[in-house]
């Protein structure tokens, strides 16, 4: 059998005694777009922590191409959350460029030549996400859409290989998150990554994915509400055209 | 009409209203000053104008002995103390607060420790400052940043904790290492803290900067005020109290004011 990107062999993950994840097990390939849903406590976030590294299985296994995931977040898995995923104390441009300096080792500061290259990329990739117009501001002046372009931004300039998304835009209005849609989808065919999202809104996820897991209880004791966790109950692969508007390239 | 906590005074009556305790604290003291004066005119409690007035040029212009400024000279010696004190502190405190609130190995072995630290009361110390470091300026320091760093670190280590998880998580998964977290997130996130921080912890500053001089010093505006006070010497001691509520006032919003300018992104609305 084939090694897959991301797999999770007979997962658990308990809080006490409130079971939340039991026997979950998937597997994900290089390149897809996984969107879970599930209803609130279903243990999606816990996946995707677990995934983040922030997390670890109190049974089981997760691979990362076959190998077991880091046990702390670093620089092959990037995230945007729903909310404070920027850093308020700096600018547009200043927020894309830590995206590249955080590697340098003293000062987490690049000078001179190297600054200058990564000033020439940050700002290449506001362009991208449709930010240049506001490199000089600070996060607290940009509404909630800017600011999840910004963290998408602000992620993907560190080239990770798997980009994990948190309810990234729960909070905006239905227009701007179908612009956001659009973005996301475009910057995952560009730049060829593998997205784990967590959402609640199932059309978003029908919408966005080629791959749509539902974490849900398979047992459930009434009594006993928390004696159970979630598992994928279900695993639908969906066709990359679901996304209309845009032209499979 | 309005619910009074919806009324606000307009502009011109709000200044108004904020001297309005002023001009009375000083009608009251006038009025009384004058009916002692009138008992006896020799009363030294409540001194009238004219006597603070030749007080205050005594104290302003040079001692014909030494040639110096009494009022400058104590200002000088105060502020000295005082600036070196808070400095140490500020930096101290900042050092603490952040290996406190960003490494749990620290705070592990140090947490409670600096927790205890705080809690032992400044003064009841002193003894042991003037006994270890001497009479000199050494101990009048040591007291103020004993009495304020532990403070200051305490609270830099609760607002390094109030930074978001997700921020943390975001820099990592940037590639941060512990150290590049400290000095391009958690250190620009704290600095603006640092001086609300130092700000608070000014007026605790003073006291301990006070009774360190008016127990052990020759110079200084809390010397001069306990030296003075044999005398029942109100003319002079009541001038230093507001010069010296006045440097407290000013220093406070200069502080402000810094903290405005060096970090405009503070405030500014929800954070993102």
């Amino acid at each position: 059998m084939s090694q897959s990107f991301i797999e999770a062999k007979n997962v658990w993950k308990r809080y006490g005694g409130n079971v939340v994840l039991e026997r979950l097990s998937l597997r994900i390939e290089e390149g897809e777009f996984c969107v879970i849903v599930g209803a609130s406590g279903c243990g999606k976030t816990t996946f995707l922590r677990m995934l983040l590294g922030e997390e670890t299985p109190d049974q089981g296994q997760l691979l990362l191409n076959g190998a077991p995931l880091p046990t702390e977040p670093d620089a092959s898995r990037g995230v945007v959350f729903q909310r404070y995923s920027v850093f308020p104390h700096l600018t547009v441009l200043g927020n894309v460029l830590l995206g590249l300096e955080l590697k340098a080792p003293l000062l987490g500061r690049f000078f001179g030549a190297s600054r200058r290259a990564a000033r020439t990329a940050a700002s290449e990739m506001l362009e991208r996400v449709g930010l240049a117009g506001a490199a000089g501001r600070y996060p607290a002046e940009l509404s909630g859409g800017m600011q999840q372009r910004l963290a998408l931004a602000q992620s993907l300039i560190a080239r990770p290989r798997l980009l994990l998304l948190d309810e990234p835009f729960g909070a905006l209005d239905p227009g701007i998150r179908h612009d956001m849609h659009e973005l996301v989808t475009a910057l995952w065919r560009e730049q060829g990554l593998t997205v784990v999202m967590i959402t609640h809104d199932i059309k978003e996820g029908f919408a966005l994915g080629t791959r749509l897991f539902v974490f849900d209880k398979v047992r459930v004791d009434a009594q006993a509400p928390h004696a159970y966790g979630s598992r994928v109950t279900y695993d639908l692969p969906l066709h990359q055209s679901a996304t209309p508007k845009l032209a499979v390239a | 009409m309005k619910r009074l906590i919806n009324l606000h005074p307009p502009r011109l009556p709000a200044l108004l209203m904020a001297l309005l305790p002023f001009v009375l604290v000083f009608f009251v003291y006038v009025t009384a000053s004058n009916e002692r004066l009138a008992a006896n005119p020799d009363d030294k409690i409540l001194p009238a104008m004219t006597t603070f007035s030749r007080a205050i040029q005594k104290m302003t212009s040079p001692d014909p002995r030494s040639g110096q400024v009494i009022l400058w000279l104590d200002t000088a010696s105060s502020l000295e103390r005082l600036g070196t004190a808070i400095g140490i502190s500020a930096l101290l405190g900042l050092v603490l607060g952040i290996s406190l609130g960003a490494v749990p190995l620290f705070s592990a072995g140090f947490s409670s420790f600096v927790a205890s630290l705080s809690m032992i009361p400044p003064m009841a110390v002193l003894p042991i400052l003037f006994i270890c470091f001497g009479l000199g300026e050494l101990s009048k320091i040591v007291l103020i940043v004993f009495g304020v760093a532990p403070v200051i670190a305490r609270d830099l280590q609760g607002r390094v904790q109030e930074i978001p998880r997700e921020l943390l998580i975001k820099a990592q998964t940037l590639g941060a290492s512990s150290w590049t977290i400290v000095v391009r997130v958690i250190l620009p996130l704290v600095l603006p803290r640092l001086i609300e921080a130092v700000r608070l912890s000014l007026g605790a500053a003073w006291l301990f900067l006070i009774a360190a001089e008016a127990i052990a010093s020759t110079d200084g505006l809390g010397y001069r005020i306990f030296l003075v006070r044999r005398y029942l010497a109100m003319d002079v001691i009541l001038p230093y109290v507001i010069w010296i509520t006045a440097l407290a006032y000013v220093s406070d919003r200069c502080l402000a004011g810094i903290g405005r300018l060096a970090f405009p992104w503070h405030n500014r609305g929800a954070g993102a």
